[in-house]
Formats: C-alpha cells, sequence, structure tokens
C-alpha cells in the first residue's frame, strides 16, 4: 500500500497508543491484558482501558493500551496500531487510526477496498485461516486467533516474547492442554509477523526500570483488600455492574483470610471452620443499606458496595442512618446516568447525590480515590471515618478505577494501625454515669458516646428516624428537635479535617488553577504538562474529601480563573465547591467530559483553551 | 407525646422470675394508642412472655418498621435495645443487626402495611434466610396512622368505615410464609392472651424465623359492622382447634404434664412445645396438610389461630453460614486483619 512519505514515521520508543477492537464474548479479554501486562513486567508504565458493552456475546469491545515512559497513561485519543478484529466496526476503527498509523486485519477474508485509507498502512494477516490449520476445536480456533494476533503484536512492538510466553504458563499453569495451544497460537502470530512484516514498527518498546515497586491492580480489588484489612465483617449487597467485582472480591479474600480452624478437643468430633464474616446477597439495594445499618448499630465494620442505581434506593435509609447516626461505609464504583444508563461506561456523576443523599436535611461524608491505592487507604479511613463521626461514609470509584487494571505503586499496611470505633460506652463506663442518653455527652467533633445493644441496661435506648431531642427521646417540639439537627450539621463540619486533604501542586508563573477530583488524576496532570509547554502554567488541586477543608475556597479565590474537571454533563463538583464554600461560580469554569469514556489530556487541553480564548 | 413514663406503682408483693424482676421490669412507656386498641394487649403478652422465660432485658433487641404496631416496642422491657427504623424496612436492619450479633435474642413488631405492602419482599427473604427472630404482625387489615386506608390484609368485601368495600384478595402472611418455607408459623388473636404467651414463649425459642400473625383490632377505624378484622368478627369465626403448651427447658425436670399422645417438639434450646390438641390428622410438620386445613376453613368464613406449623432442623442465618458461637462485632481485629507482611507477599500475585 502506498504510504505518503510526509506523514509521521517518527521512532516512538515506549511513547505510543494502540486500540484493540473486538467481539465481546470471543476470548480477547485475556489475550489483551496478556499484552499490557507484559508491558508492565518490562518495567515500562501503561495502562490497559476495556471499553466494553453492557452484553455477554456479540458487541462490540474495544481495549486501549498506552504506553507512556514519563507514565502518563491517561486516555489517548490518537492511536498509532489498532488491531480491528470485528468486521462490524472496520469503518470506524480504520478510521480511528492516526495519519502515518497502522491496522492490523485478518486477511483470511479481503477487505472491502472503500475502507482503505492511503495515509494507514495495512498489515493483513491470515489469522481465521491459520488456526483453522492449526486448531481442530472449533471453539479453540476462536479463542486462538486472540492469541494468535498477541503474537504478531509482541513482534510489531518489540514486546519479549520468552516474557509473554512465561506469562501464557503462569496463567495456564494447571491446564497443560491450554497452555499447549496458547503457545502455539503465540507462536502462529509471533513467527508470521517476523517473517513478513517489518518487525518493530516505528513504535515499539524498550525495558525500562519504573514498575520495580508497581503492581497491576484494579480499583474493586483495591478497595476490597482495604474493606478486608479495615475489619469490615458484615456486607449487604447486591449484584450491579461496576460494583459487583469489589464483593466478589471481598467474598474470595474472606475465604482466604478470614477461616479459621477450630480444633475439636474430642478425638471422634472433626474439626470445623469459623468464618469470621457474613456476607449476605440482599434482595435489593434498599436491603442492604438495611443490613449495614443493622450491623453497624450492633457495633461491627459493615459496608455495601453499589452503583448509582443503587444509591438512589438507598436513600431513605441513607436518611435514616444519618439521622439516628449510625456507622456505614457504601462503596459507589459510578457508572453512567441517568437511569440504567450506560451500566459499562464511567461517569462521576454521583457527587451531588451522595453529598445529600435522603429527603430533609442530610449531608454527608465522600472520599474520592483516584486510583486504586487510594481506594485501598480510603477504604480503611472510610470504616474510621464512620464509627468516629457515626455516620455513613461514601466511598466514590468509578468504572474506569474499578474495573480496569492500573499501574500503581505497592499497596502498604501499617501494622500498628489501631482500628477507631469512635466514642462507644463500656458496660463499665456506665456503670461510672448516673445516667445515659444517646446523644447528650458530645465530644469535641460534636458526636455523643453510643452504647451496643447488648450493654448494660443502663445504656438501653430506642433509636428512631422520627424527631427526638438529645436525649434520643421523641419529640415534635421545635428547640429540641433543632437542637439535635444543628449538631449534626457542626458534627458534618468538624469532619473536613479528617477526610483526606486536597492534593495541591503549584507552578512557577501560574494564573489559573484547575481543580479536579477522583479518576481525573492523571490526564490532568498530563494536560497541565501539555499547558505549560504552551506557556500557560496552572495549579493543580485534587480534591479528596467532603466536607471540604477551607484551602479549597482557598484555592479558589487565589486564582482569578479557575477551571474544573470533571466527568459528569452538570458540573457538580463546581456546584459542590460553590454551595459549600460560598465562591462564586462565574469563578470556576466547568470543564466536563461525560461521554463514558476515561477522560484524556486532550479533552482537558482543548477545552481549557478555547474557554481562554473567549 | 408518645412517651410518657409509666408511672411505677408499688403492688406488693410482685412475683419474682428465675432473675429476681417482676413483671413490671418487662413493662415500657406507657402506650400512647387509643383506648382497646389491640396491640396493648400483644404488648402485655410480650410482657409476660419474657418475664416468664427470664430473658435478660439488656439481652433483647425489640425492633419495629413504621405504623401504629411499631410504635408498641416503647411500650415494651424499657431495659431492652429498640430501633424504630423506616416503614418496611425492620427485616434487612434487623438481619444485619442479628449478623453483628447472634447473643441477643431479637423481636420485631411489624403491622399488616408495613409487613404485606412496603415491606412484602424484605418479609419473604427474611423468612428465606431463616434469620432467628420472633416476627410479630400485629394484623388490623387498615391503616391507622394515616386514618383508615384498606391494607392488603383486608378481606373481600371488607368495609371500611368511609367508602366503598375492599374488592382485592387478601394477602395472608400465614399461607405465604407456608409456601415460603417458613419454619415456625402462628396465628393468634391479641384478644387470647392464653393462647398467644405460650405462642410467644415457643416463638423465642425457635431456632430461625418465627412468624406470628395477630389479629388485633383496630378500635378506631376497623372495628366496626361489615369489618372482617373487629373483634366481634373474630371472635365469632375464630377456630382454636390447634392447641399448643410451651414446657420451658428449667421447668422440665418439675412439670408432670401426662403423656396422652400428643405431638411433642423439642426446641433448639431444649425446651418442648407441646400440641395439646389438634384436629384429627393434623400434623404441625406437614406443610401440605396445614395448607390444606387452613385453606378449607377459610372457605368456610372461619379464622385458624394456633401455633399452626413448626420445623426445627433446620439452619438458621449463622448456621449456614458458619459464623462463630459469639457475635461476630466481638471479634477482635487480630482475627481479621491480615496484617503487612501477608499483604506483601499477596502483592507478588499482582505482578
Amino acid at each position: 500500500m502506498a504510504i505518503d512519505e510526509a506523514l509521521d514515521q517518527r521512532t516512538q520508543v515506549n511513547d505510543f497508543a494502540i486500540k484493540l477492537a473486538n467481539v465481546n464474548g470471543t476470548g480477547s479479554a485475556s489475550a489483551n491484558s496478556l499484552l499490557m501486562q507484559a508491558i508492565f513486567r518490562m518495567g515500562i508504565p501503561v495502562s490497559g482501558k476495556n471499553l466494553f458493552p453492557s452484553n455477554i456475546q456479540g458487541l462490540p469491545t474495544w481495549y486501549e493500551i498506552r504506553v507512556n515512559k514519563t507514565g502518563y497513561t491517561a486516555r489517548a485519543l490518537s492511536y498509532d496500531l489498532v488491531v480491528a478484529m470485528n468486521s462490524q466496526t472496520y469503518a470506524q476503527d480504520i478510521d480511528d487510526v492516526r495519519r502515518g498509523g497502522y491496522l492490523i486485519y485478518d486477511s483470511s477474508w479481503p477487505l472491502d477496498p472503500d475502507l482503505e485509507r492511503d495515509d494507514v498502512t495495512f498489515l493483513g494477516i491470515p489469522l481465521a485461516k491459520m488456526c483453522l490449520e492449526n486448531f481442530k476445536a472449533p471453539r479453540e480456533r476462536i479463542l486462538m486467533k486472540n492469541v494468535a494476533y498477541a503474537g504478531a503484536v509482541v513482534a510489531l512492538l518489540g514486546i519479549d516474547v520468552t516474557l509473554v510466553a512465561d506469562l501464557l504458563a503462569e496463567t495456564f499453569a494447571k491446564n497443560e492442554a491450554l497452555r499447549d495451544s496458547n503457545q502455539r497460537a503465540l507462536r502462529l502470530g509471533y513467527d508470521f509477523a517476523m517473517e513478513n512484516l517489518t518487525c518493530p514498527l516505528p513504535f515499539y518498546v524498550e525495558p525500562m526500570d519504573a514498575n520495580s515497586n508497581a503492581i497491576l491492580i484494579n480499583g474493586n480489588l483495591a478497595t476490597a483488600l482495604g474493606c478486608l484489612y479495615a475489619g469490615a465483617t458484615v456486607a449487604g449487597w447486591y449484584p450491579i455492574t461496576p460494583a459487583t467485582a469489589v464483593m466478589d472480591n471481598f467474598i474470595a479474600l474472606c475465604a482466604r483470610y478470614r477461616r479459621e480452624t477450630v480444633v475439636s478437643d474430642d478425638p471422634n468430633v472433626p474439626d470445623t471452620t469459623r468464618n469470621n464474616y457474613l456476607i449476605i446477597q440482599a434482595e435489593d439495594e434498599i436491603a442492604s443499606i438495611g443490613m449495614v445499618l443493622g450491623a453497624g448499630w450492633s457495633g461491627a465494620r459493615a459496608f455495601t458496595s453499589t452503583s448509582g442505581p443503587g444509591i438512589s434506593l438507598m436513600n431513605e435509609l441513607l436518611g435514616l442512618a444519618y439521622y439516628t447516626e449510625i456507622p456505614a461505609v457504601i462503596v459507589d464504583v459510578q457508572r453512567t446516568g441517568p437511569s440504567t444508563g450506560m451500566p459499562t461506561r464511567t461517569q462521576q456523576a454521583d457527587i451531588m447525590m451522595c453529598a445529600y443523599a435522603s429527603h430533609g436535611d442530610t449531608k454527608h461524608i465522600a472520599l474520592y480515590p483516584a486510583n486504586p491505592n487510594e481506594c485501598f487507604d480510603f477504604a480503611v479511613s472510610s470504616f474510621d471515618l464512620a464509627e468516629q463521626f457515626q455516620t455513613p461514609v461514601f466511598l466514590l470509584s468509578d468504572l474506569d478505577i474499578g474495573m480496569n487494571d492500573w499501574v500503581v505503586p505497592e499497596l502498604h499496611w501499617d501494622d500498628s494501625y489501631v482500628w477507631d470505633r469512635g466514642p462507644v460506652l463500656s458496660d463499665e463506663d456506665l456503670s461510672r454515669m448516673s445516667e445515659f442518653f444517646r446523644y447528650d455527652s458530645e465530644n469535641e467533633d460534636f458526636v455523643a458516646a453510643r452504647t451496643l445493644p447488648g450493654s448494660d441496661e443502663k445504656g438501653a435506648y430506642f433509636i428512631r428516624g422520627s424527631g427526638h431531642d438529645k436525649y434520643g427521646r421523641y419529640t415534635e417540639n421545635p428547640p429540641d428537635y433543632q437542637e439535635v439537627v444543628d449538631r449534626l450539621k457542626k458534627k458534618h463540619a468538624a469532619a473536613a479535617p479528617h477526610v483526606p486533604a486536597p492534593v495541591v501542586e503549584r507552578r512557577d508563573g501560574a494564573k489559573i488553577g484547575v481543580i479536579t477530583i477522583g479518576s481525573c488524576d492523571l490526564a490532568v496532570r498530563e494536560a497541565l504538562e501539555e499547558l505549560a509547554d504552551a506557556g500557560l502554567p496552572a495549579d493543580y488541586m485534587r480534591i479528596r474529601g467532603f466536607p471540604f477543608v477551607d484551602d479549597v475556597r482557598q484555592f479558589v479565590d487565589e486564582h482569578e480563573h479557575c477551571f474544573v474537571v470533571e466527568q459528569n454533563r452538570d458540573a457538580q463538583l463546581r456546584s459542590l465547591i460553590a454551595i459549600e464554600t460560598g465562591v462564586s461560580t462565574e469563578k470556576m469554569h466547568p470543564v466536563l467530559a461525560y461521554g463514558g469514556f476515561p477522560l484524556s489530556a486532550q479533552q482537558v487541553v482543548e477545552n481549557v483553551l478555547a474557554k481562554l480564548e473567549n | 407525646m408518645p412517651s410518657i413514663t409509666k408511672p411505677l406503682i408499688p403492688l406488693s408483693p410482685l412475683p419474682k422470675n428465675d432473675l429476681g424482676l417482676t413483671i413490671r421490669d418487662y413493662e415500657g412507656q406507657m402506650s400512647t394508642l387509643c383506648a382497646g386498641c389491640g396491640h396493648d394487649s400483644v404488648t402485655a403478652a410480650i410482657v409476660h412472655a419474657f418475664w416468664e422465660l427470664s430473658t435478660p432485658p439488656h439481652m433483647i433487641a425489640k425492633l419495629s418498621g413504621i405504623g401504629c404496631s411499631s410504635k408498641t416496642p416503647t411500650y415494651f422491657v424499657r431495659g431492652a435495645h429498640g430501633f424504630n427504623s423506616a416503614h418496611g424496612r425492620m427485616v434487612p436492619i434487623a438481619t444485619g443487626a442479628i449478623a453483628a450479633n447472634r447473643e441477643l435474642t431479637y423481636i420485631g413488631i411489624s403491622g399488616d402495611g408495613d409487613s404485606l405492602s412496603i415491606g412484602l419482599g424484605h418479609l419473604m427473604h427474611g423468612i428465606r434466610r431463616n434469620v432467628k427472630m420472633v416476627y410479630i404482625i400485629e394484623n388490623n387489615g387498615v391503616y391507622g396512622l394515616t386514618k383508615g386506608q384498606m391494607s392488603a390484609s383486608a378481606d373481600v368485601g371488607s368495609r371500611p368505615k368511609k367508602g366503598e368495600p375492599n374488592r382485592l384478595a387478601p394477602i395472608d402472611p400465614v399461607t405465604t410464609a407456608l409456601s415460603l418455607g417458613a419454619t415456625f408459623i402462628a396465628r393468634s388473636f391479641s384478644g387470647d392472651k392464653e393462647q398467644l404467651v405460650p405462642i410467644l414463649k415457643a416463638a423465642i425459642a425457635h431456632n430461625g424465623f418465627a412468624l406470628i400473625d395477630v389479629i388485633s383490632p383496630c378500635v378506631t377505624f376497623n372495628d366496626h359492622e361489615g369489618s372482617t378484622k373487629s373483634y366481634k368478627f373474630t371472635r365469632d369465626h375464630e377456630v382454636k382447634e390447634v392447641e399448643t403448651d410451651f414446657v420451658p427447658i428449667r421447668a422440665e425436670i418439675h412439670a408432670k404434664i401426662p403423656s396422652d399422645g400428643a405431638t411433642e417438639v423439642t426446641m433448639h434450646d431444649g425446651s418442648v412445645v407441646r400440641f395439646r390438641s389438634v384436629p384429627e390428622g393434623y400434623d404441625p410438620h406437614d406443610r401440605m396438610k396445614v395448607q390444606e386445613y387452613i385453606r378449607d376453613r377459610e372457605s368456610r368464613g372461619e379464622i385458624v389461630t394456633g401455633l399452626l406449623y413448626v420445623e426445627e432442623d433446620v439452619k438458621e442465618l449463622h448456621e449456614m453460614n458458619g459464623t462463630p458461637a459469639g457475635a461476630l462485632a466481638k471479634v477482635p481485629f487480630s482475627s481479621l486483619c491480615p496484617g503487612a507482611a501477608e499483604l506483601t507477599s499477596m502483592q507478588e500475585d499482582f505482578r
């Protein structure tokens, strides 16, 4: 095929993006993550983003790999190589290749000449034919096509093939037949590329040493690990994409780490297993949060994991928890709304709902992790905060963090950690008191000590979602009612210095400020680098918790213009900052991406520049 | 003013239970329900049952949803820990509490609106999980607190105080529970404490979800001519052919119960439920027969009461999950957190 000589053919080492277009349910996911994992093992910063449909089999699905030696691995919108394995989306996928880029297609069948582009190099590999000749079982012929194209990509990008072979050997350690098939398929693709194509392409990988302290992990696993390490014993949940894997992982971790063998004293009675956890798959999200409240009331660390639709259902009981002051942890792995929305696409559109969930005057504590590391750390903090402040705490992850594999520094645990159970009175404490009233003895954070069911009669009280005074008694008397809700407001504000502080990074000469949240982090940092290169240095602030500390207001005040980058239509973070700090929304220009795919730096740069021009 | 402290009038000498407590020690606040409300009689029966069983008050957790019935936990056992939750949501909250601490005795009070409409799904799943708790439906066929709307348990033709007679078929908690596999099902009448107290005691001893449907007339909105949940209608149509006694464990040695071939069920804790009289061919272990008997009586316009079905050898929630014998909430942190070294070694697999 003719190539325009003027097209970009510069050598790019460890700096490129590829896109793999597949049909879902054909086994492509494991081949794609194999490539990502191999690049990770070569010590190179890399990300893999799965852009998948809400479907089991037959619809288009894509996987994107971004390799970037400086660590900017947010989604790229320009693809150096596209592997087009889905004839339904050929046109779109061919269109996605950058000028001067490359496209791999299955040349077992001729390509429609109308689809050809003269600014793209088409690399035909007879994948179906090769697999037909080399494998017998129909299912295997489909599955092995994936590993075969992965083999070709390994050759074309200069990925260490021995390393890939080792990975396959590890994955299929227990299944010799599958291991052999996979190794053969890898070689088929690899050898074909080496013999028939120019390898490597102008963009390729070279080993680095960036990952010696890094791991490959998704946010949902990291969150589950956080819940395990925090000592959560009770969980209520209902299946929902993209949060289901939080509980799947928690169940698996509990089975591994929370089972104690109770040795029998009687030689005739076998030893038994004791499970230090109880996870209940509930009938709906209302029941899930109800179970969490019951367990929290009774003194267990309890949580639920859900997504936006689940939070909608939980609203009533979240108000009950807020008003009765029961600790609860709610993991919200955000997806695209409203309504069912796009369940397999990402968004940050539950910021407002979670901040004020439920009817009446309610305010909650929320934590906003940006990556799996923070999912782990903030999950633990969520349980501490929930008990310290006796209130629901939201951990707002999203689909991008939760379901994609991220290269992040190793997780750390400090064995000197002591769980903060908040003010809880023991029977001994009660014995020293003349009388106990539930909401009477507040501490410096406006939190009153509680008793747990089963404590001495003196500590018994009747918890109620109906109007109550500071003694916990039913009331319809305005001053008595107001006294309690006013304290709740102060209690919420008192949590501000205890939630993770905002991350602030300043640049010399910066006149503008960029504020963001959660998974926007990497794309925004990359954008700030580009803006600085273009002569527009900007200060950076990433919000990590709600309620806000005063630094948030100060940051906005200090800058003539601020941009608030977030993934929702209505600029929810911007509104929340304005409502809670009193700063004017006019000072904060929204930069919004809400189509459902993870944010890219390009979107941020373009938006900021366009707004500054106006 | 729903929290009026009950005056403690010393009526000595009051008998004491094994804990040295009098019945007064099992009472709660003064009821603020309408005079003559069936619910107050249920409250009195609960007070009696716990006192007679000598359950330590602080080891009782009493929960409810929303509605007239759900106010009643304030009226019994003031030393118990209470949770007045949200409309229809008591079962999930109780389930979570029980998951965290199985050491307490749990009793939930609900009404027909709370249980059979807004909370029906939760009730069914509580039954399905066999959560160990007593679940009482104070059933009056009407929404009292919102002033007289018909509920899902109202019978066809039953007439509200104002408006048209009900045309929709009722949801019967007893037959519903039977079909769901509930392990303890009883129906009683608030006007019959003699029947209700032993049923309550058996329910407390039961190893699982114990459902008691108590017909408890609403004197204000559903006790008139034309109502099928009135005192008069219930008294006229009640069939008490299934009669039981409850024999607590410690009394077993002293009590001399004649062995007359009556069916006995040994409860999980060793106490015994004796079926004093049952209709011919009736077997409280045979789900199909019980269903058939109730349906047959129902077709004749009769309301069957008594401890109707019991199955004691089914595992409850905790047994199904292999949790510790004590409270999960009391498991020390050292048994819950795998620690730093394990985190490091586990992450070898994440490379």
